[in-house]
Formats: C-alpha cells, structure tokens, sequence
C-alpha cells in the first residue's frame, strides 16, 4: 500500500503545482454557486434543502472530472515519464490506483468547499441534514466513478484534448443513460435495451442519495463501476505501454 | 565466471511487420561493464527496455539477478536501476521531493547519498524542468542509484554533458564498476574505450560482436574504423 500513497501524493501534488487545482477550484464553486441561486431557484422554492445545488452536482462535474483526469496518463506518455514509474518495481494497478486516489482527493476537497452553501442552508431553515449528508455521499460516488472512467481514456492516448474529449463523451454516456427521453426512445424501439441503460445510469442512481436514501445495490453499483474502469485502466496500461 | 546479473536469453521485439529486436542474447556479470553500441534504429533502446522490463518481448525472456522480468516483474525491477532514454522526470517537482517520491514507491533508497553521486545538492530545491540537460540527466542517474542496485542499465547516461561531467559520470561508473553488473549504452566509441570491460555491437536487431574492446581493435583498427566495418559492411 506504500507505493500506491507515494503515488497518490505526489499526483495529488501535481496538481497544486500547476494552475489546474487553482482553476478548478474557482471554477467549480462559482459555478456551483451560481447555478443553485439562478436555474436552481434556491431562494423561490422556499425550501430548506440543497436539491437545487445537488442535482447541478454530476453535470457539473461530467465537464470538470474529465479535466482533471485527462492529465495523468497522457501526460506521462508524452513526457516519456511513464517509462520512468513503470520500471519502478510497482505493479500496474498500483500506480492506477495511486492516480485515482489522488484525483478522488481533490474532487472531495473541492466538494467539501461548498459548505457554505450547509451552513446558508442551516441558517434560513431547519434542513434534513441526513438528507444533505447522504447527497454529498452521492456526489462522491459520482465523482470517483467518473474519475475511473476518465483515467483510463487518459490511458489510451498521449493527447490530453483527445483524453478530455474521451471522458466527457464516456462520462456523458452513463449521465444520461436513464434520461427520460432515451428511455422513451428505447422503449418505442428497442425495449430490450430501455431496462439496460437504466441499469448503467448514473443520474438514475445519484437521484436515490440526493433523496436521502443511501441503499446498499446504489453503493455496489458505484463501487462495481469505479471497480471496473480502474481494471479496465490496468489493463489498456499493460497493452500500451509504449505508445 | 562470477555470478550473471543482466541476462538476455533470445529476446526479440516485433513491432508489427517490423522485427526490432531480433534474438539478442548475452549475459553481464558482477564486475563488467557494458557498452552497448550500434548505429540509431538499431535495437538498443528496444532491448533495454525489455530488460528493465518496460516493453514485453514477443519471444525470448530478460532476467535480472535470476528474475524473470515478465513473471517475477517487481522483484525483478527492484533489484535494477535503470536509466530511460532521454532521462525522463517529472519537471514540476524539486529535484530533492522526485529522489524522495522514487524511494517511497521503491519502499526504501539512500537519497542524500545518490544526491552526492550524481553531484546534486546544489540544485536540490529547485524545479527540475528549470535545470540544464545535463543536470536533468544526472536526476534521472541519481534516481536508477538510490536503492544501490545490483544491476544498471543506463540509456545514454552521458549524453547531453559536458565534457568535465562526462567524466565525472566515466568515473561514476568506474567506481562502482567492481560491485555492480552495468549496461551502457553510448554513440561516443571513445566512452567504451574509457570504462567499459566488454563491447556490444547491435545492429538491425543483431548481436554482430561481443568483445572485451581490446579484442575488437586487436588488428590494429581504431573503434571507429570497427564500428563502421560491422554495421555498414552487413548491410552491402
């Protein structure tokens, strides 16, 4: 487990070293901010609640996520660094898992930089704070399974514009998969698959916490699906090396 | 013959149609020093990197102290110090924080000590990518010395120094010449000449000699006049 710390710290480093964790840092809370006063209506609902900044949450981060990933294998491939940490005597997953951790550690600071919005929240009204809670929950969750899927696009190209690209169109394929209107499409045509994509939804899911109900077959799905691309991260790493 | 640290047992690399590396094999032993030629495109980088266990061989196997680099990789890889071509690191960190980041992840490395053989404490708090190429090189050597290994393999250690660090480097590798199995890989014939106990000449993914470098001149050739015989006279 040493190893994979190392890792984590010196990427998590990496990115207080660049502009990019200033960026999206400011970035990401003006946003937040913005949007849950103007489209969400925080105010006009009345409602102590952070629904109009939860629900903003994954959208948000489907743009910013892949911007933060899109750095750490692409990077390594054009600076010819990969060579270097590869030959270090760790294996595969490690520095896979090392990179994710450190990216799921800036999106979590960056998450728990909204808390003035709980204390606004706090203030005004008497909110669910357990619902609160459970929604940040959420937002983790989203957070780390787009982070995996964005890895490891970042792990097949030395482009990081084309890694940008890959993980908003990956991460933009599970938003919407339990989208309204694709589920009617699909159920007008090809009703198989309508059951499917409501299965692999991430929005679907991240509605549940946002809700307030943190169940057990929403937090097996996030963990199978970050699982899964960390694995598929190893695996295009090993096949690749030298490309 | 003392015990074979770097083994190369019939590697070769294809990359698709193209046979880069084709059934080199050689062994290096504690105490000898490897110089490892041939003409640009020849399959040095390729065959090192095999060994250092980056790329996987389509055919043959690597070993490092008896290890297997494809089955036994992390065991293996902590036994070797390996220095890429073009001594990658990160530029954005310190050159003191990167030595400190490899010995983490190795789990254990005498950084201070690889700082002074590679003559680094002057820059240690600053930025490698602000530093000289040659600097950058000695990084990346200092960070293939931290953990003391048993083997080395250095892609072109000296290239982009100066001459009084050239030396410096020459005199580097003499020293630990005795203790350790060492691979370098150079274009400079005269380097092989200066520290090397064996020369390798590769060429379109051949092993075309294998010999201490007095051998190689014995009939009165200078390296260079050998070095051109070989890679040019098999290709007429």
């Amino acid at each position: 487990m040493m190893p994979v710390l190392a890792i984590a710290r010196r990427e998590f480093g990496a990115y207080f070293a660049t502009p990019v964790a200033a960026v999206f840092l400011v970035i990401f809370l003006m946003l937040a901010a913005a949007l849950t006063f103007t489209l969400g209506g925080f105010f006009a609902r009345n409602q102590a609640d952070l629904l109009p900044f939860l629900g903003f949450v994954p959208w948000l981060l489907l743009f910013l996520v892949p911007a933060l990933t899109m750095r750490l294998w692409a990077e390594e491939r054009r600076a010819g660094t990969i060579e270097a940490l590869l030959t270090l005597p760790i294996a595969p997953w490690q520095a896979v898992l090392g990179k994710w951790l450190a990216a799921w550690g800036f999106c979590i600071v960056a998450l728990a930089l909204t808390f003035p919005l709980v204390v606004t929240v706090n203030i005004l009204g008497e909110p669910d704070n357990g619902a609160i809670l459970a929604g940040y929950i959420g937002c983790v969750l989203v957070a780390g399974a787009y982070l995996a899927l964005g890895a490891a696009m970042s792990a097949l190209t030395r482009s990081q514009v084309v890694a940008f690209v890959l993980g908003v169109a990956g991460c933009f394929v599970f938003a919407v998969a339990g989208s309204p209107i694709l589920g009617e499409f699909l159920s007008a045509n090809l009703p198989v698959l309508a059951e499917a994509a409501r299965g692999i939804s991430i929005a679907e899911r991240f509605g549940n916490f946002v809700r307030g109900v943190v169940r057990l077959p929403d937090l097996v799905f996030f963990a199978a699906f970050t699982g899964f691309w960390l694995f598929a991260n190893a695996v295009i790493l090993d096949a690749r090396r030298a490309a | 013959m003392s015990e074979v640290l770097i083994e190369a047992a019939g590697l070769v690399r294809r990359f698709g149609a193209v046979t880069a590396v084709d059934g080199v094999s050689f062994a290096v032993a504690r105490g000898e020093v490897v110089g490892f030629l041939g003409p640009n495109g020849a399959g040095k980088t390729t065959t090192m990197r095999m060994l250092a266990g980056f790329l996987p061989a389509s055919a043959g196997a690597a070993r490092i102290a008896g290890l297997d680099v494809a089955t036994q990789g992390a065991r293996a890889r902590a036994r070797l110090g390996y220095l890429p071509e073009g001594a990658p690191t990160y530029g954005e960190m310190e050159v003191a924080a990167y030595l400190r980041f490899c010995a983490a992840v190795r789990g254990g490395g005498d950084v201070a000590q690889a700082m002074a053989l590679a003559d680094l404490h002057a820059v240690a708090r600053q930025p490698i990518e602000t530093l000289s190429k040659g600097f950058r090189r000695r990084v990346g050597l200092a960070a293939a010395l931290l953990h003391d290994p048993d083997a080395l393999i250095l892609d072109e250690p000296t290239d982009g120094l100066d001459p009084n660090q050239k030396h410096e480097v020459r005199r580097l590798i003499r020293r630990m010449a005795p203790r350790k199995a060492i691979i370098i890989s150079t274009h400079i014939l005269e380097e092989v000449a200066a520290v090397c106990t064996r020369a390798i000449i590769i060429a379109r993914g051949r092993v075309l000699a294998d010999a201490p470098p007095a051998a190689l001149t014995a009939g009165g050739q200078d390296m260079e006049a050998v070095f051109r015989a070989l890679t040019l006279g098999d290709a007429a």
